[in-house]
């Protein structure tokens, strides 16, 4: 075996951050759910455990639940009822491997990362429909039925609602995205125009029920189904199914910065403020910083998420498929339409007043070299030169400035 | 024997050992189990390829789409707890024919084909990466056929073919699944006798 260790401890050291972070960030999440609920419902919430605001209750109960008998009903499907956690969690884990936390601070740097983390997070749901199935449960079987249902309709949307933002950035690739919007907040994606903005809230409304949130958590209803798929479950395989929750809301609220709120940005520096390079001291502090940054608006969604969950009253079955299949769908649909039509027809027309046109210039990456006009050069030409104005960038090259 | 032939080896014998037990489990959804492990080996193998693309792809359109609508399906139709398929004596012989002809086809490509003109270097991420190139090829704005001979590619030149080659095509198919969506739609919508009350 002659092959350059390098790769695989950076391979291991960066894996083992990731399922710090996404085990680290639930046992926090947990404890803050509580608080929230309990200011909410005018209580105190955790209050003893670990000192004032009860910090450790979370440590608390893991402790309790790894030392939990783990049962398996007679009636269950042994193979899958084991194997269903670690299903849906290794199905959230893989979201975060294409998540930018920095520049250059990524897991694994992929060209088709937006793509990436909608593809593993519909990984997620197969895990928690195996565990609906595999417990030999009515309350389970229940749960999973109404998981897979609502999860099947909600990924048209959230996946319309992902292409919205990639389609005015030009890129998938989530880290240039985030680079795209360096600088002051009103460079963030979420600004750049109406349908954008409008996108964000039907991005995050669908994010919601992707987590399967109330007042989309129909999987669970503990009011009518016990717990709905995890009715069987105890112990540490239950822990893990509230792990990949929680990693699920951090990574669908990641991603929703990432591409609308500016990504590790904090809208209030230029961004030169913060080159974010490994060679000075000044760039490893910006390093950190953009990390702290990020994590710091990913919790503040989780927070709405959380906020959301305890005002709301959970919505019926059917309301909840006929508000994505009959408004969020169309709205969505609607949405994209528009906001590909707007920078189209307005630097077609020469309208006067707002002028669309690419984002703020992105280094370009060094393995690609070729110039994007040349490349769809014979295309454009075809097409006249009021094509070739608005032509977006594809290559995530250099873009070229629009008049 | 490199990191990425180690690689290569693990995920290639957990697909293989996956797609047998798709085959000889009798349970239906541990079967759907099994084909999650061989459609994410087979998106692992993309992965260590560099298709990220293609990978991403499989696991959207098959682990999240079509083993979600199996197991859905299963768990809306199945009269009992457990669901186990038992073949009949017909269906094992035409599924050995099947598979047989399907085995001897594979060998004989395998066998006919002349692997020393593949490129043996791994692929270049700095190209493969790159979704771009895909979408320009699927617009017509670009050439996507690969420099060089490939093997059991007729004649030393890229065929000719005109730019739009891939875009038509994806439209019709659209257009077709859109037709079946309405088709499916129109057939299962709740149909309202007259005179019911509602």
């Amino acid at each position: 075996m002659d092959f350059d260790a390098w790769p695989v401890i950076r391979a291991v050291v960066a894996s083992l951050l990731l399922v710090t972070l996404a085990a680290g960030s639930a046992i926090i999440f947990i404890w803050m759910e509580r608080k929230v609920a309990g200011r909410i419902q005018d209580r105190l919430g955790p209050t003893r455990v670990g000192g004032k605001f009860g910090w450790l209750q979370t440590i608390a109960d893991g402790i309790k639940l790894i030392a939990k008998e783990d049962i398996i009903p007679a009636h269950a499907d042994q193979l899958l009822f084991r194997i269903s956690p670690y299903i849906a969690f290794v199905g959230v884990l893989l979201s975060f491997l294409v998540l930018p936390f920095g520049r250059e601070i990524v897991g694994l740097p992929m060209n088709i990362a937006a793509f990436f983390m909608l593809s593993v997070l519909s990984t997620e749901v197969f895990g928690i429909i195996l565990a609906g199935y595999g417990s030999g449960s009515k309350w389970s079987l229940f749960g999973g039925m109404r998981e897979a249902a609502q999860m099947v309709s909600y990924e048209v949307p959230r996946a319309l609602c992902v292409v919205i933002p990639v389609i005015a950035a030009g890129t998938l690739d989530l880290q240039l995205i985030a680079q795209q919007q360096a600088g002051f907040f009103w460079n963030w994606l979420i600004f750049h125009d109406p349908f954008q903005f409008l996108t964000f809230w039907v991005f995050f409304t669908v994010a919601t029920a992707g987590c399967k949130r109330a007042p989309f958590d129909l999987a669970e209803a503990e009011s009518e189904l016990v717990a709905g798929f995890h009715t069987e479950y105890s112990g540490f395989r239950w822990c893990l199914f509230f792990m990949a929750e929680y990693g699920a809301m951090f990574a669908a609220s990641a991603l929703a910065v990432t591409l609308f709120l500016g990504g590790w940005h904090t809208g209030l520096f230029p961004a030169d403020f913060m080159p974010g390079d490994f060679q000075t001291p000044l760039g490893i502090l910006a390093s950190i910083l953009s990390v702290i940054v990020l994590i710091a608006k990913s919790w503040i969604l989780v927070f709405v998420m959380m906020w959301i969950r305890w005002t709301l009253p959970r919505l019926r079955i059917d309301q909840v498929m006929m508000m994505c299949l009959k408004y969020l769908v169309p709205i969505s649909c609607a949405l994209l339409l528009l906001a590909s039509l707007l920078p189209l027809t307005w630097n077609t027309l020469r309208l006067p007043g707002l002028r669309f046109r690419n984002p703020p210039a992105v280094p370009a990456l060094p393995a690609r070299q070729q110039n994007p006009a040349q490349e769809t050069g014979h295309y454009t030409a075809a097409l006249g030169p009021s094509f070739r104005e608005h032509q977006p960038d594809l290559t995530g090259g250099e873009p070229h400035e629009l008049r | 024997m490199s990191f990425a032939d180690f690689l290569f080896w693990i995920v290639a014998l957990w697909t293989g050992l996956s797609a047998v037990m798709v085959v000889v489990t009798q349970n239906i959804v541990r079967a759907a189990l099994w084909l999650l492990f061989t459609l994410a080996g087979t998106a692992g193998l993309f992965f260590l390829l560099g298709a990220d693309f293609v990978g991403a792809v499989q696991l959207l359109v098959y682990v999240g789409g079509i083993l979600i609508l199996l197991v859905f399906g299963v768990m809306l139709t199945a009269q009992g707890p457990f669901v186990n398929l038992r073949a009949g004596a017909g269906e094992w012989a035409v599924s050995i024919v099947v598979g047989l002809l399907l085995l001897g086809l594979l060998v004989s490509a395998f066998l006919m084909t002349d692997w020393r003109f593949l490129p043996a270097q791994p692929p270049d991420p700095a190209h493969s990466r790159y979704v771009n190139d895909l979408g320009l090829a699927l617009l017509g704005s670009r050439d996507a056929t690969p420099p060089g001979t490939l093997p059991g590619a007729p004649g030393p030149e890229p065929a000719e073919r005109s730019r739009v080659a891939y875009l038509l095509p994806f439209e019709i198919v659209s257009v077709h699944l859109l037709v079946v969506l309405i088709g499916a739609a129109y057939l299962a919508r709740a149909r309202r006798r007259r005179g019911a009350r509602t």
